[in-house]
């Protein structure tokens, strides 16, 4: 494994670590908040527990979050030094915003989960949504930052170097409105249908079946909704890459040759030296629609692109069908399941709608992996798109491959430790949640 | 705009040694806890620490996002030169936040707590250790951008006597002040004495490793003494800080628990105070005499400007929360945690 390879995987690693709980952090304070309403509210002691048994799990998810993304902060500098000594002071704004984000959801994180019982019970609320809403921004924030690398603006890149610098205008590029509504939305159809599943297959279970119930329901809805728009979202995204990252577009569709009215590939195994996609269903004009908005459109396809700048094709383009596949499933299911609310069905006699909600449980974290693979992986070979290439980047010391070697064992076993946990959490509902009287006092 | 966006890098720093090294100090003083008391000493730690854990390691992001937006030449330089010592360390905060938290949130009680803790012990003494080792080295002269073989390049740019010594003695520090802040959590005599005879160990530890911080220094030709005592500012803040160590020591024999935290959290911050300051505004020196300073290798000025504007109005949304957050939990920390 070369260095840049090694420095590449490492970076992939981290972030794809990072970005599962980073969505659990930004979404998981919301289904606690509208939760822990209806405990203020109805004073039904089921939505108390809901609310800290969730707020348990969070808190593990939170800390996680944390120390990745502490390591995020400095991988940048030690992957990609170079990178960061002309990139940092331009797109750096949302990043020294976010440290304020950051800052208020650990003060407010803080008060909620150690104020139970000491604050007013609104006030306490309110610190739980801040908490959401802050874990938002930062998430927001961080997506501009990543959107620059796509876009690069404010700036001006003359004879090698970087003048004019306006960090505001880099934080406002042109991607950063898509991306960062994509990738929200993105992260409540995760967060929603990896919650909605486990407490689908719990209920499946016959085991505490209302403490249950309505977990999944805030859930599911939460889960669904988004789910619903989700691929309107991202058919803003694939006209904005249209516009600004033709390369990518290709890439992502394994569109080889320039023509009017592209047709939409679904499937096939695209074959790079040949430039050709082999046994894949062809939709004529739909590439034209979805990029440009009309059927006759033409598409730019990577011969139009120098070699050197064409993006790995089948990476990006196996990621952009599992994601688009995946969503499409989920939408499926949210179509269901809404249907299902409006005629007010009771779930439990619907098995089969649980049991797909069930399969569902990790689709949403899949595509967010393949939309981020999509993101990057599109990007290539630039680190700031067609500015700085990603070669040029990286650190010159040798030996990353080991530190990869060890990052890839310290997230996998990080990863176990934390499903083993929640597992423990879930089995343990019985005995600390579902309990009708509060008489469970947590000791330790 | 670039004084007050140092000042916040300054401030920044400074915060998390006091507040993040008190943090590190608790899984320190524990490994210095005989296993019959660990436990009760785990519980007031934990009392003291849990609500304002995920704030205090918050100073060290705002530090490290003042760097590579604003002195990115200097972050770059340390991240390629320092990348073995950044790299343990930060596996040392993945180590430690984790289990600090997995031990309090996982719903069963058994064996894998005994993981946990040991986990957490090492890595709140790694930790400080080479965020020690990354500060002096950032200082000892030893990066070296010419040098061409790996181990000049990237291990003896770190690995010297003086930013050892200078790691064992952040350990020392961290202990000192988890125990100084800890005896005021205590519920009952006895653990008052105990952590007092801590405290007074750590703050031996810390004289006698500063003394070999000088040794070192000396030996590796590293200008130490005249960096802290070769100015009124060094020997004034010195002064102060032994001043008030007395202070602090007969305060503490007077059963006062609040004042002397404040004069730990001063004593190092007179540390800080003296070592940075004849520095300024050199905060890396390199192995060829020459420096990165803080005043010329800064990001354009439109980006200071900004950076500073967000540091200002961060500030004020964030410290009065965080003040009424610890506010709140140190006048409720008797009635104990419910969550
Ligand atoms: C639950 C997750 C999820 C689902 C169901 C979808 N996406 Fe997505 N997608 C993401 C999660 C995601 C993401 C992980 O959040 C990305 C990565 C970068 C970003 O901004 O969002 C992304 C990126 C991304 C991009 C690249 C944006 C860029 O590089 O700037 C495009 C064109 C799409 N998506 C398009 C779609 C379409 C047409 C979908 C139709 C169903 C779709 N996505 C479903
Ligand atoms: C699209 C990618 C990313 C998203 C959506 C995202 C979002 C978030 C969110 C919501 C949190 C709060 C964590 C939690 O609440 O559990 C978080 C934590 C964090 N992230 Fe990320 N992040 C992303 C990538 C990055 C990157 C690239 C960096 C580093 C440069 C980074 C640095 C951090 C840091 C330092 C924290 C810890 C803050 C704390 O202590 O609460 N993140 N991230
Ligand atoms: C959290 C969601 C993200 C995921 C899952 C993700 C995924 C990836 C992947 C797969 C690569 C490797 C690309 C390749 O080698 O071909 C990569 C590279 C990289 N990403 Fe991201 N990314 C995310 C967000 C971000 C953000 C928010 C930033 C910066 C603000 C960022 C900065 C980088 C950098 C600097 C590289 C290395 C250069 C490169 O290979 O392009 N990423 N990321």
């Amino acid at each position: 494994m070369d260095n840049l390879f090694a420095a590449r995987s490492q970076m992939a690693l981290s972030l794809g670590f990072h970005i599962v709980f980073a969505c659990i952090g930004m979404v998981m304070p919301f289904f606690m908040a509208v939760a822990h309403f209806y405990w203020l509210r109805t004073k039904n002691i089921l939505f108390k527990n809901i609310t800290k048994a969730w707020s348990k799990g969070v808190a593990i998810f939170f800390a996680t979050g944390a120390v990745s993304g502490t390591v995020l902060s400095f991988e940048l500098g030690l992957l990609w030094p170079e990178f960061m000594k002309h990139a940092g002071p331009i797109f750096g704004m949302p990043f020294s915003l976010e440290g304020t984000a950051f800052f208020i959801e650990a003060i407010a994180l803080g008060f909620f989960l150690y104020g139970w019982g000491r604050f007013n019970p609104w006030f306490h609320w309110v610190t739980g949504v801040i908490v959401g809403i802050s874990g938002l921004v930062s998430g927001i924030l961080v997506v501009a930052a990543n959107a620059w690398m796509n876009s690069p603006a404010g700036f001006d890149y003359i004879n090698g170097e970087y003048t004019n610098i306006d960090p505001i205008a880099a934080m406002f590029n042109d991607a950063w409105f898509s991306q960062a509504l994509h990738m929200s939305i993105a992260a409540f159809v995760a967060t929603g249908f990896a919650v909605a599943g486990v407490h689908a297959l719990m209920m499946l279970k016959g085991k505490n079946i209302e403490f249950h119930r309505k977990s999944f329901k805030i859930a599911a809805i939460f889960g669904t909704v988004a789910a619903l728009i989700q691929p309107l979202s991202g058919d803003i995204s694939a006209k904005d890459v249209a516009e600004r990252q033709p390369a990518k577009l290709a890439a992502m569709e394994a569109h080889f040759k320039t023509e009017k009215s592209a047709p939409l590939i679904l499937g096939g195994i695209p074959d790079e030296e040949n430039q050709k996609v082999d046994y894949a269903i062809k939709l004529s004009g739909f590439l034209s629609f979805l990029a440009h908005g009309d059927f006759d459109a033409e598409v730019t396809g990577l011969d139009r692109i120098p070699k050197e700048d064409h993006p790995p094709v089948a990476v990006t383009h196996y990621a952009f069908q599992i994601m688009v596949g995946l969503g499409m499933v989920m939408m499926f299911i949210a179509v269901l399941y809404l249907f299902s609310l409006w005629k007010k069905k009771n779930l439990l006699d619907q098995r089969w709608l649980l049991w797909l909600f069930v399969i569902a449980t990790p689709m949403g974290f899949i595509a967010v992996e393949a939309g981020w693979t999509v993101t990057e992986v599109g990007r290539q070979p630039w680190i700031i798109h067609g500015v700085m290439r990603t070669a040029d980047a990286v650190t010159p010391m040798p030996g990353i491959v080991y530190s990869f070697y060890i990052f890839t064992a310290v997230y996998l076993s990080l990863s176990l430790v934390v499903i083993f946990m929640l597992y423990r959490q879930i089995r343990m509902v019985d005995k600390l949640y579902d309990i009708p009287e509060e008489q469970h006092h947590l000791k330790r | 705009m670039l004084y007050v966006v140092i000042v916040y890098l300054w401030a920044a720093i400074l915060l998390y040694l006091v507040m993040g090294g008190a943090d590190f100090g608790a899984g320190i003083i524990e490994f210095f806890t005989s296993e019959r008391n660990r436990k009760r000493t785990r519980k007031t730690l934990y009392q003291a620490i849990g609500p304002i854990w995920e704030a205090n390691h918050m100073w060290l992001i705002i530090a490290i996002v003042i760097l590579f937006v604003g002195f990115p030449a200097i972050y770059s330089t340390m991240s390629v030169y320092l990348h073995i010592p950044l790299t343990i360390m930060l596996l040392g905060i993945i180590a430690r936040g984790t289990a600090f938290t997995f031990r309090h949130y996982d719903a069963v009680v058994d064996e894998m707590q005994t993981i946990y803790n040991r986990i957490f012990i090492w890595s709140s003494f790694i930790t400080p250790l080479f965020l020690g080792i990354i500060a002096a080295s950032a200082v000892s002269g030893h990066i070296n951008p010419q040098a061409t073989d790996f181990l000049s390049a990237y291990v003896f740019s770190w690995l010297s006597w003086f930013s050892v010594s200078v790691g064992f003695f952040t350990v020392a520090i961290c202990g000192f002040l988890a125990a100084i802040y800890i005896i005021g959590e205590t519920e009952n005599e006895l653990d008052k004495l105990r952590f007092r005879r801590k405290a007074l160990i750590m703050n031996i530890a810390a004289v006698v490793l500063g003394a070999i911080v000088f040794v070192a220094a000396y030996f590796e030709g590293i200008p130490l003494l005249n960096w802290v005592f070769g100015n009124a500012v060094g020997v004034i803040a010195i002064a102060a800080a032994t001043i008030s160590l007395v202070l602090l020591w007969y305060l503490i024999d007077k059963g006062q628990t609040r004042l002397p935290r404040v004069l730990a959290g001063f004593q190092v911050t007179m540390i800080l105070l003296t070592t940075t300051y004849r520095h300024f505004p050199n905060i890396v020196v390199l192995e060829n005499g020459q420096y990165l300073s803080l005043l010329e290798h800064r990001g354009h000025d439109k980006t200071i400007e900004a950076l500073g504007l967000a540091l200002l109005l961060g500030s004020i949304l964030i410290l009065p929360a965080l003040f009424y957050l610890i506010y709140s939990f140190q006048k409720k920390a008797a009635s104990g945690i419910e969550h």
